[in-house]
């Protein structure tokens, strides 16, 4: 059998504050496949900004393994992760285009080349003719787009998105669910998607792990067998019916 | 209504408040008999220029060179100084608090003592614009720099951008708008301390010149005195808003 892209098994995580520990991981177990888009669904406090932050090299963690890459995918940890935060933290005093192109110049990728790209990505996520407007003229599920857009700039093999569309209004989110898809079938990106969306988690993910709060562990981790690409439609097939309700069991919710 | 039509019209409603003020004045001096040692009238006001024994311009120059000098010197030191805290934390620890307490000091009082130390003159009116001006300048900017999204630093880290690259892509520009806010209360009290020092003691500038001729009771120079000294308070606040529209966007200006 041949290595998975990212491989943890058993990571553990503890939070020590005035002396007191915290757990706010444990038995975090799967595997990701390069090009997979898995989500990481549970409730708030269950620890999944902190294995986001993990897998991103940001924080260390006190038990277990993380891999990311393998002999043939190889990874680089300064170069392959691309962010999406749950606000866009777009630089104000920055035009979009500058602002995705930011990650280039702290790499110090070619300038030219980088910037064609990152017209590219404006295009990719929808925002062609507004690359040269400053954030605020922008609204907020077009700034997050041009978040999308500077995580991918850099032409990183992982992106995290720690609840990108959280912010947003309900229509919006929805609509960004179908442009995510698109984005990453035509980017072909391996994605690490948390939300606290339930829907949202089995719509968007081609596998779905779940975690769970007090204490907090990993409590599932399937695959979605529903083919892509998906329309808001598969959400009232029975299939996508028993994973939500497989996730609301896990959370104690049903 | 278009956007620039109401600018326009926002620009003349302010210049016709303050051509009513001046009428207001000038009616109020000439119908109420009020006499000239109470209350100049604009006319007179402006004839006090004409009296060659003040020497306007050369106390214009002097009051100018005070105010601009001071704000400058603690716009540059000021500036220098919190970028200094926010690379050596521990410099920061064991300075600021200091500086907070001597900010308690009214500056005002540190006049006799700098006539004492630097004598009459340019330089101790200059220092006390200076004083005045240093600290908002100092705090608007460690603040700037200090107000950092977490998130944008991970964002940082993970790409391994060094301290540099943060400071001068995120931190700097970032608190660019901060420091504008300083300075632009800076400005006002820049005038503040340089008209303070002169009336303490003095041979040159307006506040000089006021004393002069409250002896003589010549009210009229007294009010030329006043507003030219706003005036230059006036530039410098301009000055500073115009730097700030052309190197701050819009949305980032902290009102
Ligand atoms: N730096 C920290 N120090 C101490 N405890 C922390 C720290 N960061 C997070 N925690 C705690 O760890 C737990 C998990 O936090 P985390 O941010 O990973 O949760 P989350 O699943 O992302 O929640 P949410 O959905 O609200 O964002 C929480 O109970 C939190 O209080
Ligand atoms: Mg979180």
């Amino acid at each position: 059998m041949t290595e998975a892209f990212i491989h943890l098994d058993n990571v553990k995580k503890v939070y020590r504050t005035r002396g007191k520990e915290f757990l706010a991981v444990s038995q975090a177990t799967f595997d990701v496949e390069q090009g997979e888009l898995v989500s990481l669904v549970g409730p708030s406090g269950c620890g999944k900004t902190t294995l986001l932050k993990i897998l991103a090299g940001l924080h260390g963690f006190d038990g277990g393994v993380v891999r990311i890459g393998s002999g043939k995918q190889p990874f680089n940890p300064a170069r392959d992760i691309g962010m999406v935060f749950q606000q866009p933290l777009l630089l104000k005093w920055r035009r979009i285009i500058d602002n995705v192109m930011l990650p280039a110049e702290i790499l110090g990728l070619p300038q030219a080349a980088a910037r064609a790209r990152a017209y590219e990505l404006l295009d990719l996520v929808g925002l062609k003719g507004h690359e040269d407007k400053y954030p605020y003229e922008l609204s907020g599920g077009m700034q997050q787009r041009a978040s999308i857009a500077r995580a991918l700039v850099h032409d990183p093999k992982l992106i995290l998105m720690d609840e990108p569309f959280g912010a947003l209004d309900a229509l919006t989110r929805e609509k960004m669910n179908l442009e995510l898809l698109q984005i990453w079938a035509k980017a072909k990106k391996t994605i690490i998607f948390v939300t606290h969306g339930i829907t949202e988690a089995v719509f968007l993910g081609t596998r779905v792990v779940v975690l769970t709060a007090g204490p907090a562990k990993m409590a599932d981790n399937f695959e979605v067998d529903i083919p892509m690409p998906r329309t808001l439609d598969v959400r009232n097939t029975e299939k996508f019916g028993e994973y939500t309700r497989r996730i609301y069991r896990l959370l104690g919710m049903e | 209504m278009s956007g620039s039509n109401e600018q326009v019209q926002r620009y003349a409603l302010a210049v016709l408040s303050h051509l009513i003020l001046v009428a207001a004045w000038h009616f109020f001096v000439v119908y109420g008999k009020i006499p000239k040692i109470v209350m100049p009238s604009p006319y007179d006001t402006i004839h006090a220029l004409l009296v060659p024994n003040y020497r306007w311009l050369e106390n214009i120059a002097a009051t100018s060179i005070e105010v601009f000098g001071g704000f400058l010197l603690a716009a540059v030191f000021g500036i220098l100084t919190a970028l200094m805290f926010s690379w050596f934390r521990y410099l920061e620890m064991f300075a600021m608090p200091l500086l907070v307490s001597l900010n308690m000091i009214p500056k005002v009082a540190l006049g006799p003592l700098m006539i004492v130390w630097l004598r009459y003159g340019i330089w101790p009116n200059t220092l006390m614009a200076f004083a005045i001006c240093f600290f908002p300048i100092v705090l608007t900017t460690a603040r700037g720099l200090r107000e950092v999204e977490p998130d944008l630093l991970d964002l940082v880290r993970t790409l391994r951008g060094s301290r540099w690259q943060l400071f001068v892509k995120i931190q700097l520009p970032g608190a660019l708008p901060y420091i504008f806010s300083g300075m632009k209360v800076a400005a006002i009290l820049a005038v503040a301390g340089a008209i303070v020092g002169e009336f303490l003691g003095s041979e040159r500038g307006l506040g000089y010149l006021m004393l002069q001729v409250q002896v003589t009771l010549d009210t009229a120079a007294m009010f030329m005195a006043v507003i030219l000294i706003t005036l230059i308070g006036g530039v410098l606040y301009g000055i500073v808003l115009g730097l700030e529209r052309y190197f701050v966007v819009k949305d980032a200006r902290i009102q």
